[in-house]
């Protein structure tokens, strides 16, 4: 796999059929599904819980407003994300553009759906920064590896966005 | 922000303020005179006394340090250096007081926090 920048987009290529998979799961792993640890924490109280009546409000007039920039931004991810779609057998390496325009929606997306996933799986801080689990041997393995490979998209945006 | 009807009580002690200086006709006299103001006695509830409140971001193992500096200096504006140091105050001591003012702004400062999906709390300065 290759990401680079190039003019008003970021290119990823050599996408090998694994890594494009993980990429189309991006607005899939970013729904809670009605797992209450990874809801609460897309949708954390804004005070530690003295403040009653202002979580209350909170729920009313704040929450879905982030729903819907939540919702905003893995929906311009899913678009983006249609390049890899086509013939589901190819083994072919993909390429996929991300307009610069589009980098705050995948930057919020990318970290949904890191939340979400190390909120289902109840990844401890030492699991989180092991960078160097291998192999991929359970299911477990492969969402920790789905976690640090949407980080390093992450960075690689963050980097660009810099420069 | 549409959070927060106690934001209301300001217009509403201020329109109440106001209706008694629109002048009142005295059609036997003639003239126009003008009421004595009314001043209205305002209440307020301790919330409202607008003692300091601060933003607290705490820390979060998954979010990336450089994600976390970024946020800080697009919603505070803070300079890259002054960013890195709470963010890094939050990674080492688990949270980090980064703005304390009035309540309202820093209910704005939580929902942006919350819209990049940081762990951001409002507390009242004791």
């Amino acid at each position: 796999m290759e990401i680079r920048r190039r003019n008003d987009h970021i290119e990823i290529s050599e996408l090998d059929p694994f890594l494009a998979e993980l990429l189309r799961q991006i607005p899939a792993s970013a729904n809670p599904d009605g797992v209450q640890s990874a809801e609460q924490r897309l949708f954390s109280p804004p005070s530690n819980g003295k403040q009653t009546e202002l979580c209350a409000e909170w729920r009313i007039y704040v929450e879905p407003e982030l729903r819907r920039l939540f919702q905003t931004a893995t929906e311009t991810v899913a678009a983006d994300l249609q390049q890899l779609n086509g013939n589901e057998k190819s083994f072919a390496n993909r390429t996929l553009r991300i307009p610069a325009k589009h980098a705050d929606a995948w930057l919020n997306a990318l970290n949904q759906a890191r939340l979400v996933i190390a909120a289902k799986n109840n990844f401890t801080e030492k699991e989180l920064n092991d960078h160097f689990r291998s192999p991929i041997g359970s299911r477990r393995d492969l969402s920790l590896f789905q976690v640090n490979f949407y980080g390093f998209l992450q960075e690689f945006i963050l980097r660009e966005l810099e420069s | 922000m549409s959070c927060g009807p106690w934001q209301d009580t300001g217009c509403q002690a201020q329109i109440k303020a106001n209706e008694g200086i629109f002048p009142i006709s005295n059609e036997k006299a003639g003239t126009m005179t003008t009421a004595e103001p009314t001043v209205e006695q305002e209440t307020r509830s301790e919330d409202e006394l607008d003692v300091p409140w601060q933003v607290v971001v705490h820390n979060d193992p998954v979010n990336l340090m450089s994600y976390v500096t970024m946020v800080f200096q697009r919603v505070f504006g803070y300079p890259r250096e002054k960013a890195e140091r709470h963010m890094l105050e939050v990674h080492q001591k688990g949270r980090s007081i980064l703005w304390s003012g009035m309540r309202e702004r820093a209910e704005l400062y939580v929902q942006q926090l919350h819209g990049y999906l940081l762990l951001a709390t409002l507390e009242k300065t004791c």
